[in-house]
């Protein structure tokens, strides 16, 4: 077997994302899951005659708003092409694309890919985005018995196809471009990308060379509809087209299908089967204007992106990359954890902790488990729910800070913040937890216990320089404070006493 | 009275209604009777629902009485062209292939004539999917032109302009898209205007060439035909190419008698019959008399307009035509084994000759290794056309040819000659590649057939037109004239 170490894969990708709106793309029907087959179709989605389509501003704006979080050029106008061809879910049998005029040019997604472990940041990447267009999505044909059903729910919903430069590398660099994408665009509400929904799908573009040869005949795989079979396709593709060129074959420029249940790509068509879209500009819809005035409202809505919060919370506040990278993969989580540090900004990294630990916990305990079209990631949190309020959770790491209570303790409380939604102090005073701090109290129960014969071999070890003796010695203070002693200060007492 | 009342303008008609001296039952009754003894001969409408009518009109008398009236074309009859959809009526273009079809929406000027208080009369016949210049493709029927039955009416809009010569209604709506409007009206002696692109809204018009149809209004009398158009220009959300209601105010009509007048070089010249020329000629004369000025201007890219419409219709109307296959709605075939087949199968046996041909056209001009050497030089050669237009419109208020080379010829005549009964539009065409108005006006005979001339205006000169066209006519017999049946 030949080694594959001496060729570079080259990958580019498209992505057809549905994006977050309340109507259609080009009729005011609206849409959504779940719905009976043609429940969500009128004569414009169903192309009946005398019928025209009307740009859906909203469709618009959400394209507007991925081009800005991806820093691209926003065009002064966009305009729509017919893409002609027959086929039954197409009730138009021309889908509303556009080939020329797209409504975003350019941009680039920063990647992370996989540190050396869980807890080492990998190395970040760009990868520069082409274009994206924003066009209708067709119907779904299926067959039943003798015949053929065609269900017109998802015709005409609005699909965003963002189409990147052939920049990535390896299947890591497509999935990690992928999540990063998925993120971005989730957290901006530009679309949801739910995969059981069919919210994103992928075109795969795949070719292999020798590192710095000009770039080798491409195949495209079509339809895919998660991170994992992303990543499969190129593996698998890029076998295959190594196994070629090595036994001295060619490569051809097809169209190809993968099959995930048998983890094989197959041909769809050829080069010479390619269709032939007669396409045109859409006399229905004239050239639309970009105003300025509208790219700077939405440049505002422009979340903070991912990596660069990412960044700031290392950098400045001081998060390890764990803790950090699971806060910002959710918008809402990492803004709820910044309110909470508004209100105790002396501890970051100990709300930190709870928000990234015990928090998501909980809050993914209360999800249950979903797929989206990221296996890998765990399934989306929502905040609006949660019984804890940021500056209560502040509250209760301010506690833990002042010596109130124990991390240990911290713990409890929390559970009972999460059940019940009360104040951490409140909680605290109900359950009597508050540590006992009182210096004169404390002083006499030292003396107590280190005057008792049974401890006298640890403090003969202690003063022997047994750091760890003094440890036996804590015991049984804790026991006669019914555990409220403040163990830093018992510490410092202790030390004092043994001298 | 009843008798004569097919006699009358809608003007006048309305005026009797507002007087109380008819009703909109009485007046419909007898256009009912008319229809059912001249249809058959005429062959204009392919479907009247007699109740509807007459539901709509005891309506319509309702709301007179009731002082509710909705304005001039309140209890007034409108046949409307097969092509624009009415709820409830058959949608057919005149096709087989949407044969079964009922709408299940209203077009916007559908909304706009009920919120007139008009009444929607009838489907008028069509060439197949407003494809042609005789009517002789209609899938359903043949139309005859009432001034002499052996001809042709004109077309697509051929039903629209037979309706109204024949007297079966005062008001007809018809669809233009090189000609279909003013090329019928001519040779049926009525009044067709296709108005500014834009005007109109195209929402519930079955589309051909969607950047070059327009709706338009076609009466017996230029006044009945700004009646008409005031009714159905309005603003639609619906249609993205129609003008919002801040920019479609007209330009002002101005005096018809100071009217510049434009006589593109080289109109009145080869193809065009005599008698066609001695009319037009006589027009040009009365306008002069009547001190307008006028003065040649130059179009020298008007020869390109007749090829550079064959490519820039076919192209859309190959791609707007997609959507008949079967899968919702029209015709099906029962010979299929695969979705494929039956969308092919159901569009080989639904779609007429000339359909066809179009279609095939269209989709050669737009194949790849073509598009270029085709439509592309189309849409180049249809904007040097648009700008010669209106460089042309900044000298003159007003162009002015024939509508149509010569009158009406025989049915049948021309049928196994596409190519000649394409130059039919020669004059009507450039209106549409620049988006321009457009009236025709009867001017005289040719021998005992109708011949009209034909106004094209700077875009939103409707105002002007009209003008110009009440100038003409209340100085001749051509208003409300009929063809003896």
């Amino acid at each position: 077997m030949s080694s594959s170490s001496d060729w570079e894969v080259v990958i580019g990708l498209e992505v057809h994302v549905q994006l977050h709106t309340r109507a259609k793309v080009f009729a005011s029907s609206s849409w959504g899951f779940g719905q009976e087959p043609n429940e969500q179709v009128d004569p414009v989605v169903l192309g009946l005659p005398g019928t025209l389509p009307v740009v859906n501003r909203e469709a618009v704006e959400k394209s507007i708003l991925f081009g800005l979080v991806v820093g691209a050029e926003i065009p002064a106008h966009c305009s729509w092409d017919r893409k002609n061809y027959f086929y039954p879910d197409n009730p138009k049998n021309y889908q509303l694309t556009q080939k020329d005029f797209p409504v975003v040019i350019g941009g680039s997604v920063e990647i992370e890919l996989p540190g050396p472990s869980r807890n080492v940041m990998g190395e970040h990447k760009h990868v520069r985005i082409h274009h994206a267009h924003l066009e209708e999505d067709v119907g779904k044909l299926s067959h039943a018995g003798s015949g053929s059903l065609v269900d017109y729910n998802r015709a005409g919903v609005p699909l965003l196809e963002i189409v990147t430069e052939p920049d990535l590398r390896s299947s890591a660099e497509a999935e990690a471009f992928l999540r990063s994408l998925v993120a971005m665009l989730t957290q901006a509400g530009v679309a949801d990308c739910d995969m059981e929904k069919g919210q994103l799908r992928c075109d795969c573009n795949v070719s292999i060379r020798h590192p710095g040869a000009p770039l080798g005949t491409r195949t495209e795989t079509k339809n895919l509809n998660s991170i994992s079979s992303v990543r499969d396709t190129v593996i698998f593709e890029t076998a295959r087209q190594v196994r070629e060129l090595e036994a001295g074959r060619t490569i051809t420029q097809e169209t190809r299908g993968w099959n995930a249940d048998l983890g094989r790509g197959y041909v769809l068509r050829d080069k010479e089967d390619a269709h032939d879209y007669r396409y045109f500009p859409d006399p229905d819809i004239p050239t639309l204007e970009l105003s300025r005035a509208t790219v700077e409202r939405l440049a505002k809505q422009v979340p903070e992106n991912l990596y660069d919060r990412q960044r700031r919370y290392m950098d400045t506040l001081g998060l390890p990359f764990t803790a950090a990278s699971v806060l910002v993969a959710n918008r809402e989580l990492a803004e709820w954890f910044e309110l909470s540090v508004a209100a105790h900004p002396a501890n970051p990294q100990g709300i930190a902790n709870l928000v990234a630990n015990d928090l998501l916990r909980d809050l993914s305990a209360a999800v249950g488990s979903t797929t989206g079209f990221d296996e890998a990631a765990p399934a989306p949190v929502s905040l609006s729910s949660c019984p804890i309020k940021p500056a209560q959770l502040a509250g209760l790491v301010k506690l833990t800070d002042e010596g109130v209570i124990s991390k240990q303790q911290a713990k409890e409380v929390f559970a009972e913040m999460f059940k019940s939604g009360q104040d951490a102090a409140a909680i605290v005073d109900a359950k009597g937890l508050r540590q006992n701090s009182d210096t004169g109290e404390l002083e006499k129960i030292v003396q107590e216990v280190i005057a008792d014969p049974a401890v006298a071999k640890s403090i003969a070890e202690y003063r022997a320089g047994n750091e760890k003796a003094i440890n036996a010695l804590k015991g049984p203070i804790m026991k006669r404070t019914q555990g409220k002693a403040n163990p830093g200060l018992i510490d410092q007492l202790l030390r004092k006493a043994l001298g | 009275m009843a008798e004569t009342l097919h006699t009358l303008s809608a003007a006048e008609l309305g005026r009797r209604l507002t007087a109380g001296a008819l009703t909109s039952r009485a007046l419909c009754e007898a256009l009912i009777a008319r229809y059912d003894v001249l249809n058959e001969k005429v062959g204009a409408f392919t479907h009247l629902d007699r109740a509807n009518v007459l539901a709509q009109a005891d309506a319509s008398d309702a709301r007179r009485q009731a002082g509710q009236g909705r304005g001039p074309l309140e209890g007034i009859p409108v046949a409307i062209k097969d092509n624009i959809a009415v709820k409830g009526q058959p949608l057919t273009c005149s096709s087989k292939m949407l044969a079964s079809l009922v709408s299940p929406y209203d077009s916007h000027v559908a909304e706009r004539l009920r919120a007139a208080g008009a009444i929607l009369y009838g489907r008028l016949n069509m060439d197949e999917f407003a494809m042609g210049s005789s009517t002789e493709n209609s899938a359903v029927r043949k139309t005859f032109n009432p001034w002499d039955l052996t001809r042709i009416p004109g077309g697509s809009s051929g039903g629209s302009a037979a309706a109204l010569a024949a007297g079966l209604v005062p008001l007809s709506l018809g669809s233009d898209t090189g000609g279909s409007i003013r090329q019928p009206a001519s040779h049926c002696g009525v009044v067709g205007l296709k108005p500014t692109y834009g005007l109109v809204s195209r929402f519930g018009l079955v589309a051909f060439a969607s950047s070059l149809d327009q709706i338009g209004p076609m009466a017996r009398s230029v006044e009945d035909c700004e009646l008409l158009l005031a009714a159905l220009a309005s603003a639609d959300a619906r249609d993205m190419t129609c003008f919002s209601s801040d920019e479609r105010a007209l330009t002002a009509a101005g005096e018809a008698k100071k009217l510049r007048i434009g006589i593109p070089k080289g109109f009145l010249g080869k193809g065009v019959a005599p008698e066609v020329a001695a009319a037009v000629n006589a027009a040009i004369e009365f306008y002069r008399a009547q001190g307008c000025a006028v003065s040649e201007v130059e179009l020298p890219s008007a020869d390109l307009a007749v090829p550079t419409y064959y490519v820039v219709a076919t192209a859309e109307a190959s791609s707007n035509l997609g959507r008949y296959d079967g899968v919702r709605y029209g015709h099906r075939s029962a010979q299929a084994s695969t979705p494929v087949e039956m969308m092919t199968n159901s569009r080989s046996e639904g779609f007429g000759a000339e359909v066809k041909r179009r279609i095939l056209l269209g989709t050669f001009v737009l194949s790849a290794g073509y598009a270029d050497a085709y439509y592309n030089r189309a849409l180049r050669a249809r904007a040097k056309i648009r700008a010669e237009y209106l460089a042309a419109l900044s000298q003159v208020d007003v162009l002015l040819t024939p509508t149509v080379p010569t009158p009406a010829f025989k049915v049948g005549e021309k049928a196994a000659d596409p190519l000649q009964l394409y130059l039919e539009d020669i004059f009507t065409i450039p209106a549409n590649l620049a988006g321009l108005p457009a009236l025709s006006v009867p001017c005289g005979q040719s021998g005992h057939l109708p011949v009209g001339f034909h106004l094209v205006g700077a875009p939103l000169s409707e105002a002007k037109l009209l003008a110009a066209g009440r100038l003409f006519e209340a100085a001749h017999g051509f208003a409300h004239q009929q063809a003896a049946l």
